[in-house]
C-alpha cells in the first residue's frame, strides 16, 4: 500500500462506507462511528497510563541513580500491571461517616475530566475527537471540574487531612488556572483561532521555527509552570504533601478507588503535555507531514513524550514549595507577567508587520519581558533575604 | 433532538430541586454544580459551544467552587444536617411565588420567534466584535463592577497594620 495514500482523515469516511455496505441504515452510521471513536480514545488513554507510570518511574530512577522497576518482565515493563492487579485485590474501605455518594463519585469525576479533555486533542491533521471551535476554552472548562473532584474527595472522606488537602486544591488549582488560561490565550491571539487543530496548523511558518515555543518562549514558560501546578506535580504537589498532610485529599481511598486517582494523575500529566505540544510545539507538524499525513501521529506522540519526560525530570529533581511561596509565585509573578505579555503580543500583532519580522519582534519582546521579570524577581528576593537576615541577627546588648 | 432536550432538561430541573431541598449545604452546592452543568449541556445542544464552555468555566470553575469554599470555611466543616427553612420562609415563599407568576405570565404572553437560523462559522469572532463594538459600554460597566467587587473584597480581608 502506498503510504502517501494513507490519509487518516479518510479513515472515518472509509469506515462509514464499509458500514453502509453492510446494510446499516445511514442515520445510525455516524452514531456508531462516534461511539467507536470515543471507545478507541478511552482504550488508548487507559493503556497509555500503564506505559506512562513505568516511563516516569524509570526516568526518576535514572535521575536519582537507581534502577527503578526491573523485576517483572523485561526492563520491569510489566511492573505497572502487577501493581494494578495488587490494587484490585486490596480491600475497598469506606470510612465511617463518609458521605457515601460523594465519596464514590469523586474518583470517577477525577478520571472523567481528564478523559473529556482528550476529545479535543488533534493526534494528526484533523484526527481529532471533536473538532470544535472553542477547543482551548473546552480544555480550561474541564480543568475546573478536576478541582471539583478533588474537593469532593477531600470533603466526603470525613478526615481532617483530606479536608486540608481539599482546601489546598481550591487554592492551587483555581489560582494556576489563570496563568494557564492566559498563557494559552497568547498563541490563540497569534493564530486567531481557539480550534486546537487550527492552532497546530497555524505553526507552519519559518520551517519549524514557527512553533510558538520559539516565537513566544515566555508564554511557554508560564504555561509549563502552570502545567506543573495543574498536574499536581512536584514542585507543586502540595495537595498530597506526605510530610505535611499525609496524603492529601485521597488519603482515605484504598484499592481500586485510589487507583482511579492515580490513573487520573498520570493521564492528566500526559494530557497537559499533549496540550503543550499542540499549542506550543506545533502539534503534528514535522518534516514531510504534508506528503504523508500519518507521520503526524508519530511526531505528535514523540513531542508529547518529550514534554512528559521534561515534567518527570522536574518532578524528580525539584523540592516541594511552601504554600505561601506557591501562591505568591502565581499571583505576584505569573499572572502579571502573563497579562503584560498578552498586551504586548496584541500590540505587536496589531502592527501587521511582514512575516519573518513579526516573529522576530515577538521573540525579542518575549525574551526582554522574561529577563526583566526574572531580574525584578531576583531583586525582590535579595531584598527579602536581607530583611530576614537582619531579623535573625542577635542584638548585642549594650553595656 | 427533542429526546436529548427532555433528558438534559429534566436532569437540570431535578438538580435544581435538589439544590433547594437538600438538608446538607455541601450537597446543595453539589446539586447546584449539576444544575449548572445541565444548563451548559443545553447550550451545547443549541450549537452555542462558546456559551457552554463559558458557563462551565465561570459558574462551575469559579462561582460554585467559591460557594463550596465559603461553606467549608464558615460552617462546622464536618457538621452535616441543617434545616432548609428558617423563620423567614413565609416571606421568601411569597416573594418566590410572585416572581414565578410574573415570569410565567411573561413567558406565556411573549410570542417567541422560533425560526431556525443557521449558526455562523465565526461565532467567537462575532461575540468578540460585539464586546468591543456594539456592546462596549455594558461590557466595560460589568468589568468596572467586578473590579470594584474585587477591590472591596481585598479591603475587607486585608490585615490592618496599626
Amino acid at each position: 500500500m502506498d503510504l502517501s495514500q494513507l490519509d487518516l482523515r479518510n479513515l472515518g469516511l472509509l469506515f462509514n462506507q464499509l458500514l453502509t455496505s453492510f446494510g446499516v441504515p445511514p442515520a445510525v452510521v455516524p452514531i456508531i462511528g462516534s461511539l467507536l471513536g470515543a471507545l478507541l480514545l478511552l482504550i488508548f488513554a487507559l493503556t497509555l497510563v500503564l506505559g506512562l507510570v513505568w516511563f516516569e518511574r524509570k526516568i526518576a530512577a535514572r535521575i536519582q541513580d537507581r534502577f527503578g522497576p526491573n523485576r517483572v518482565g523485561p526492563f520491569g515493563l510489566l511492573q505497572t500491571i502487577a501493581d494494578a492487579l495488587k490494587l484490585l485485590t486490596k480491600e475497598d474501605i469506606t470510612p465511617t461517616n463518609a458521605d457515601r455518594v460523594t465519596y464514590n463519585l469523586a474518583p470517577a469525576l477525577a478520571v472523567f475530566h481528564v478523559i473529556m479533555a482528550l476529545a479535543v486533542i488533534p493526534f494528526a491533521n484533523n484526527v481529532i475527537g471533536a473538532n470544535i471551535n472553542v477547543g482551548v476554552m473546552y480544555i480550561i472548562a474541564f480543568g475546573s471540574i478536576g478541582s471539583m473532584a478533588a474537593l469532593m474527595a477531600g470533603w466526603s472522606s470525613n478526615n481532617k487531612y483530606a479536608l486540608l488537602g481539599g482546601f489546598r486544591v481550591v487554592a492551587q488549582l483555581l489560582s494556576y488556572e489563570i496563568p494557564l488560561g492566559l498563557a494559552m490565550m497568547i498563541p490563540v491571539l497569534a493564530a486567531g483561532t481557539m480550534n486546537m487543530n487550527e492552532l497546530a496548523e497555524a505553526q507552519y511558518r519559518y520551517a519549524g521555527f514557527g512553533w510558538y515555543i520559539f516565537v513566544m518562549p515566555t508564554a511557554f514558560f508560564i504555561f509549563l509552570v502552570a502545567t506543573l501546578a495543574e498536574g499536581e506535580r512536584a514542585p507543586f504537589d502540595l495537595l498530597e504533601a506526605e510530610s505535611e498532610i499525609v496524603a492529601g485529599f485521597n488519603i482515605e481511598y484504598s484499592g481500586m478507588k485510589f487507583a482511579w486517582f492515580f490513573l487520573a494523575f498520570f493521564l492528566n500529566s500526559w494530557v497537559l503535555a499533549a496540550i503543550a505540544t499542540t499549542v506550543f510545539l506545533g502539534g503534528w507538524q514535522g518534516p514531510f507531514v504534508d506528503q504523508i499525513p500519518a507521520l503526524g501521529v508519530i511526531y505528535f506522540l514523540t513531542k508529547t513524550l518529550v514534554v512528559f519526560w521534561l515534567l518527570a525530570w522536574i518532578r524528580a529533581t525539584f523540592p516541594r514549595l511552601r504554600i505561601d511561596q506557591m501562591m505568591s509565585y502565581c499571583w505576584k509573578f505569573l499572572v502579571p507577567l502573563a497579562l503584560v505579555l498578552f498586551m504586548v503580543t496584541a500590540v505587536v500583532l496589531k502592527l501587521n508587520l511582514p512575516h519573518p519580522l513579526e516573529g522576530i519582534v515577538l521573540l525579542a519582546a518575549n525574551v526582554v519581558l522574561l529577563l526583566g521579570a526574572w531580574w525584578l524577581l531576583g531583586r525582590e528576593q535579595r531584598k527579602q533575604i536581607g530583611a530576614s537576615k537582619r531579623a535573625f541577627t542577635p542584638e548585642i546588648p549594650r553595656l | 433532538m427533542a429526546i436529548v432536550f427532555i433528558v438534559i432538561a429534566s436532569i437540570t430541573v431535578l438538580m435544581a430541586i435538589g439544590t433547594v431541598t437538600a438538608r446538607n449545604l455541601f450537597h446543595a452546592a453539589l446539586f447546584l454544580v449539576g444544575a449548572f452543568f445541565g444548563v451548559a449541556a443545553l447550550y451545547a445542544t443549541l450549537d452555542a459551544g462558546f456559551l457552554a464552555a463559558a458557563q462551565i468555566i465561570i459558574y462551575i470553575g469559579a462561582i460554585a467552587t467559591l460557594i463550596i469554599f465559603a461553606i467549608m470555611l464558615s460552617r462546622s466543616m464536618m457538621g452535616r444536617e441543617a434545616g432548609a427553612l428558617n423563620r423567614q420562609w413565609i416571606y421568601a415563599a411569597i416573594g418566590a411565588s410572585l416572581l414565578f407568576v410574573a415570569l410565567a405570565a411573561l413567558v406565556l404572553t411573549t410570542t417567541f420567534n422560533t425560526t431556525l437560523l443557521p449558526v455562523p462559522d465565526n461565532v467567537i469572532y462575532q461575540i468578540g466584535a460585539g464586546f468591543v463594538g456594539t456592546y462596549v459600554i455594558p461590557f466595560e460597566v460589568a468589568s468596572i463592577l467586578l473590579v470594584a467587587a474585587l477591590v472591596g473584597a481585598i479591603m475587607l480581608a486585608r490585615e490592618r497594620h496599626r
